[in-house]
């Protein structure tokens, strides 16, 4: 009996492992054929240069990864995104500084996504989906009653730093992300906060039962990702220039894409950060590669959407696969007599 | 009998979703009978809420821009609803078994332009032809997303979002990035929706025969009333026997079906299709079924609701122009209504269930 709970411990570590390395074999896959079709490519500088091109929306993604662990999904971090970024240009062109302008655009995301929270934990009947859909209706026809269809801009000159400037050799905003991926990895899988949202996501009534405050969870995860949404429209907004109401759209999609691609379960309560910062280079590198084929930004729709159905079909067929597993530990306590049997059907899964 | 009566405890208003034609059924007869009376009252509280906030919201329009209530515009106004209407029944269906559906406005988009498209090669094409054509291509839409929900147990926001890019991507590879344009459509198909049929709008005809055969399959047919026990309780219903993933992927199959309608009609009125044609009008048909009270925890919805809900919305997109409000301004309000009606839904309820063990500690 316990050699079998062992080996079961080593398939799931195994089988976790595996959608990381399959992520990265991908990875070197697109990279390869990239390098084929430019010849310029597979030199380290424009290897380390390539992902200004697509780390602004990466930012989205940490918190996402927190969000669908919880079991939750956020369709408005888009729009969060455009109203903060429209506000800082506005408040800026209004004569603010700009050092302000920052913290204005930032402290707008964190309330939008408090915003969120609160509605959640107030509403507890309604699902996250429900709601922040509506929000992301609600922020972002705010950004259209600001600036309807006008764009705003003329930024300071340093302000452009944020997404084209290099430190050394290295991009100012590839070494902003790592540290932001690093705290949010340590958040996530080293304190107290970063398990309880893996309770809360695996079963939230049990976690209240036994004194989780998940409403606080839920809050705090929500206002994470408001604040990640305003890093991202500052760099969005530095790397554009200038901004309008209808910037980021869709943004939530391509966050929730890469999420689900890097194994996160749309069930909750599953999952690790490594997955989803792997695929925001895959699919960065994949949309670059595309770009170089001229390959036009509808075809890189289909492939996005195509992309997010077939992680979670992969997914939840992994997921199907190890459920004997955990029913089994709840299996002897209820039925002694359950046990051989169940055995029995494990050492099939490992077999196949 | 005791446990009986728990069980009302836990969904007040089971019986009357499953069965509102008879609620005084089974063993537990007053209990349910009261029951259901009080969810019933607090329904028609809402749905007689709704009217007379239509009824005040149309008197104030009415007093800022006289034209607002004259036959023509009625007209107008209810010819423009009829596509979000139609669209109304499919997304209550969706959300009935706590779905959603975001792919419709691609959906749309990708059955218009094939259609206006086949018809611009072949102008003599009969206009029913087209319906059916677009209608096929929804239908065909709805039952991948049907699939993937209901089979492959894909997340219904995760499906219709990835699908939602997919058919889109479709229709600007389809149509090259071009438009399909007034000229190029033959006039009995920008007939079907501008004509009249007896001094009546088709786009009206439309939703009224829709909605006729609607009411009776989702009231009167036993699949109907299934998708409301698959929304109360997805297990229960499946213990007692009910097809959950047949019915599951009929919903969606019919959402697909009913939004490829639509396509045609959209296209056909605005004499025009478009890569972008009706981005993001999944939201207003959201908003319109949210609005008439139908509940986004499944289970909950009535048909006169949603006529109710879509009306006002229409009200308010054709309202807001009228009175001068600056049209970008349209989103900003619309989302504040989804909130405020979602949100009233569940107080609502909270209040609902709150009397429904009140009256029965008495």
């Amino acid at each position: 009996m316990e050699k079998t709970a062992i080996d079961t411990n080593k398939l799931r570590g195994l089988h976790q492992y595996q959608w990381e390395i399959f992520l990265l074999v991908l990875f070197l896959a697109v990279n390869v054929v990239n390098s084929f079709l430019s010849p310029y490519y597979l030199t380290l500088d424009t290897f380390v240069s390539t992902p200004m091109n697509f780390l602004d929306k990466a930012f989205l993604v940490l918190p996402m990864t927190m969000i669908i662990i919880l079991g939750n999904i956020d369709v408005s971090v888009g729009s969060i995104v455009a109203l903060s970024s429209v506000l800082m240009a506005v408040s800026y062109n209004a004569g603010l500084p700009m050092p302000l302008a920052m913290v204005l655009a930032l402290l707008v995301s964190t309330t939008c996504g408090f915003i969120n929270g609160f509605l959640q934990i107030k509403f507890k009947e309604l699902s996250a989906t429900i709601i922040t859909l509506s929000t992301m209706t609600v922020f972002r026809g705010i950004a259209y009653v600001i600036l309807e269809d006008r764009s705003a801009g003329k930024f300071p000159s340093w302000f452009s730093f944020l997404a084209w400037g290099y430190i050394g050799k290295i991009p100012f905003i590839l070494i902003v992300f790592v540290l932001a991926a690093i705290v949010f990895a340590v958040i996530l899988h080293t304190t107290r906060f970063g398990r309880m949202i893996y309770a809360v996501g695996s079963n939230r009534t049990a976690c209240e039962y036994s004194g989780i405050r998940t409403g606080r969870i839920i809050l705090g995860v929500s206002m994470l990702a408001g604040l990640m949404a305003g890093f991202t429209s500052l760099f969005l907004t530095s790397r554009m220039g200038s901004t309008r109401p209808n910037v980021a759209l869709n943004y939530e999609l391509d966050a929730i894409a890469m999420t689900v691609l890097g194994g996160i379960s749309t069930n909750g309560g599953k999952g690790r950060i490594t997955g989803p910062l792997i695929s925001i280079f895959l699919i960065g590198f994949l949309n670059y590669g595309l770009g170089l084929r001229n390959v036009s930004a509808q075809v890189i729709l289909i492939i996005l959407g195509t992309l997010l159905i077939l992680s979670v079909l992969v997914q939840n067929f992994t997921d199907r696969q190890s459920a004997p597993s955990s029913k089994k530990i709840s299996a002897p306590t209820h039925r002694s007599d359950a046990g051989d049997g169940l055995d029995i059907h494990e050492h099939s899964a490992q077999g196949g | 009998m005791q446990s009986l009566v728990n069980m009302n405890t836990d969904n007040p208003s089971g019986n009357t979703n499953i069965r509102p034609q008879n609620p005084e059924n089974g063993p537990n007869k007053r209990p349910a009978g009261l029951v259901s009376k009080l969810t019933r009252n607090s329904e028609a509280f809402r749905e007689l809420g709704l009217l007379i906030f239509i009824i005040v919201l149309s008197a104030i329009f009415q007093i800022r821009n006289p034209n607002f209530l004259s036959i023509a515009n009625i007209k107008d106004l209810l010819a423009n609803t009829a596509i979000l209407s139609i669209l109304a029944v499919g997304m209550m269906m969706v959300i009935i078994t706590r779905g959603i559906d975001l792919s419709i406005g691609s959906t749309m988009a990708l059955s218009g332009m094939i259609t206006s498209l086949t018809v611009s090669a072949h102008p003599d094409i009969s206009p029913l032809l087209s319906l059916a054509q677009g209608m096929a291509i929804g239908l065909a839409a709805g039952l991948v997303i049907g699939v993937l929900v209901a089979y492959f147990k894909i997340l219904p926001i995760i499906a219709t979002l990835g699908l939602m890019n997919i058919l889109r991507g479709m229709t600007y590879l389809i149509s090259k990035g071009k438009w399909v344009s007034a000229y190029q459509m033959s006039a009995g198909f920008k007939n079907l929706s501008t004509g009249t049929t007896l001094g009546i709008s088709n786009l009206i005809l439309f939703a009224v025969i829709i909605y006729i055969l609607y009411t009776y399959f989702i009231n009167q047919t036993k699949t109907g009333r299934h998708i409301y026990a698959i929304g109360s309780s997805p297990d229960t219903a499946e213990l007692i026997g009910i097809k959950r993933k047949r019915i599951v992927l009929l919903v969606y199959a019919l959402m697909g079906l009913l939004a490829g309608l639509a396509g045609v009609l959209w296209v056909s009125k605005f004499a025009s299709a478009q890569g972008d044609t009706a981005v993001g009008y999944e939201m207003n048909v959201i908003a319109a079924v949210v609005l008439g009270g139908v509940n986004v925890s499944g289970g909950r919805g009535k048909v006169s609701g949603i006529l109710l809900g879509s009306i006002l919305f229409g009200i308010l997109a054709n309202a807001l122009p009228l009175i001068n409000i600056s049209p970008f301004w349209q989103q900003f309000i619309q989302g504040l209504v989804i909130l405020a009606a979602i949100i009233s839904n569940v107080l609502l309820q909270r209040r609902n269930d709150k009397l429904a063990l009140k009256k029965r500690a008495i």
